[in-house]
């Protein structure tokens, strides 16, 4: 497994995402209060591209008309058929064991730390003041 | 009829494994903005669009009695990055739908307006003969994948045969549609005119399953939610299927053929099944049907394979295709709407080389004559 540097903190603002190409792979990194996830760029049912899926809350009910709401950001919604996953795992929300999306390690490290370790900057150099996204592949 | 196939399936013929150019029999576009048929719609309607709108059979004016999944029911990536709705930008359909996924032949499927619900009939007859007009001007000749049909509106018989006549003449329209949710049930006499010159024209009669018709999406009355309402495509296609077959349009019309759009197929055999039964106990009642329903169905109808089912086990939707029969199935991906089938992924069954091409490609070409 390696570690790369995919971005600065800044660059990813909350409730947006960025996609990187690692080892041949698509892989999507979101930023959701305050938290970075980053998954296979592909959803599992037909391929559709998880960079422009809705990022929505959890949504349960006790019964009809009654509506809870938690984890507001956390859950994906496929751009195309709707399918839900949880963001933090991968796993999809209707069937859990059978259907989850490959997600990946992720870390958020200073510049001064990034400056010892044998890691992959992908694109841009890093500075010691600036905070980056690590994922690990 | 279809084909029995008689050899042991392989594991590993997966379905994206191969590729084959593809007919794609229900690719939506959409109008950028009403403007876009100024130029082929009469001023009399745009000052009537803009004086008194729209009467429709629907409840609610400008939306739909229920929120439909996402904005305009489309795939959330499929907005074009130039602005204006999805499938409304040529340019931006070429790069994510007709190109990489090898479209040979994309067939138009229009929605905008509410183009069958029109009450006055002869706006309606006006947007629809726009609409035929800008199909050809926005997209087929602009990119000769794309065929486009006549839309006409069945309660307005005498308007659907002038608009028939115009458009044939043309020679460019490779079908007719027709409202799937018309005033009456689809097999009505009162419609057949539309049907008999069909038949002359030797072309295809669409159907594409959706919108509203002012009665009740199903036979239980107004659905609560839109997953409730989706299902309910299914039960109006097979009501329009029993209708079209028992009403004797076939019988009548043996070399018609009609093409069920959007409908999905799970529901076919047990339909058939059901209508085959009756007709063994109630001949009598319909004496001017010469053979069993099924016969019909097999001969003069095809189904778009959109929205597919999917059983959770691959031998099951195997099972279905064989039973609706390889040769009565069209594929189609309904781009750019929310439920948009991918051809590569969505067969999740093992077919042979022959049987996918007859599916996404072959079977299209023969009803279409491409």
């Amino acid at each position: 497994m390696a570690r790369h540097i995919v971005a600065t903190i800044s660059e990813i603002p909350p409730g947006g995402n960025k996609v990187v190409e690692i080892a041949g792979r698509d892989i999507v990194v979101f930023h959701v209060n305050g938290e970075f996830f980053a998954l296979l760029n592909r959803c599992p049912h037909e391929g559709a591209p998880l960079e422009k899926a809705a990022c929505v809350a959890r949504l349960t009910s006790p019964e009809p008309g009654v509506y809870e709401r938690s984890r507001v950001g956390e859950m994906l919604r496929c751009p195309w058929h709707g399918w839900e996953f949880d963001m933090r795992n991968g796993q999809s929300w209707f069937d859990p064991k059978r259907v989850k999306i490959r997600s990946y390690p992720v870390a958020v490290e200073r510049g001064e730390e990034l400056q010892k370790g044998p890691y992959v900057a992908e694109t841009f150099p890093v500075h010691v003041e600036d905070s980056y996204v690590i994922v690990e592949v | 009829m279809s084909e029995v196939i008689d050899r042991p399936l392989r594991d590993d013929e997966k379905p994206a494994a191969s590729k084959l150019r593809i007919v794609d029999c229900d690719v939506h576009p959409s109008l950028h903005s009403v403007e876009d048929l100024n130029e082929f719609l009469p001023k009399r309607w745009q000052q009537h669009l803009k004086e008194y709108g729209s009467h429709l059979r629907t409840p609610y004016l400008f939306t739909t009695p229920y929120p439909r999944s996402s904005p305009l029911i489309a795939r959330r990536d499929a907005w074009p990055p130039t602005g204006g709705p999805p499938g409304s930008d040529l340019a931006f359909m070429q790069k994510q739908h007709l190109d990489p996924l090898d479209v040979e032949f994309g067939i138009l499927q229009v929605l905008d307006l509410f183009i069958f619900s029109q009450q006055n009939l002869e706006l309606g007859a006006a947007i629809q003969r726009a609409i035929n007009d800008w199909q050809l001007a926005f997209w087929s000749h602009r990119d000769p994948r794309l065929k486009a049909s006549i839309l006409v509106g069945q309660d307005g018989v005498d308007l659907a045969i002038a608009e028939i006549e115009r458009c044939a003449k043309i020679g460019e329209y490779i079908q007719i549609n027709v409202s799937p949710r018309a005033n009456e049930p689809l097999g009505r006499r009162r419609y057949w005119p539309i049907y008999a010159r069909a038949q002359e024209l030797d072309l295809p009669l669409g159907i594409h399953v959706g919108g509203y018709g002012g009665h009740a999406p199903t036979g239980g009355g107004w659905p609560s939610y839109y997953v409730e309402e989706h299902q309910s495509n299914a039960h109006t296609i097979a009501a329009q299927l029993a209708s079209l077959v028992i009403e004797g349009v076939p019988e009548r019309f043996p070399k018609l053929k009609i093409v069920f759009i959007e409908g999905g197929f799970g529901w076919i055999p047990s339909a058939v099944w059901r209508m085959d039964q009756h007709f063994e106990r109630f001949r009598s009642e319909v004496p001017h049907l010469k053979r069993k329903p099924s016969e019909y169905v097999r001969e003069n109808f095809w189904f778009t394979t959109q929205p597919i089912d999917e059983p959770d086990e691959a031998r099951h939707l195997r099972a279905l295709i064989e039973w609706v029969g390889i040769d009565r199935l069209l594929f189609s991906s309904d781009y750019p709407h929310w439920d948009f089938d991918d051809p590569r992924f969505a067969f999740k069954t093992p077919l042979t080389e022959a049987e996918r091409k007859k599916i996404f490609s072959a079977n299209a070409r023969a009803v279409y004559k491409f």
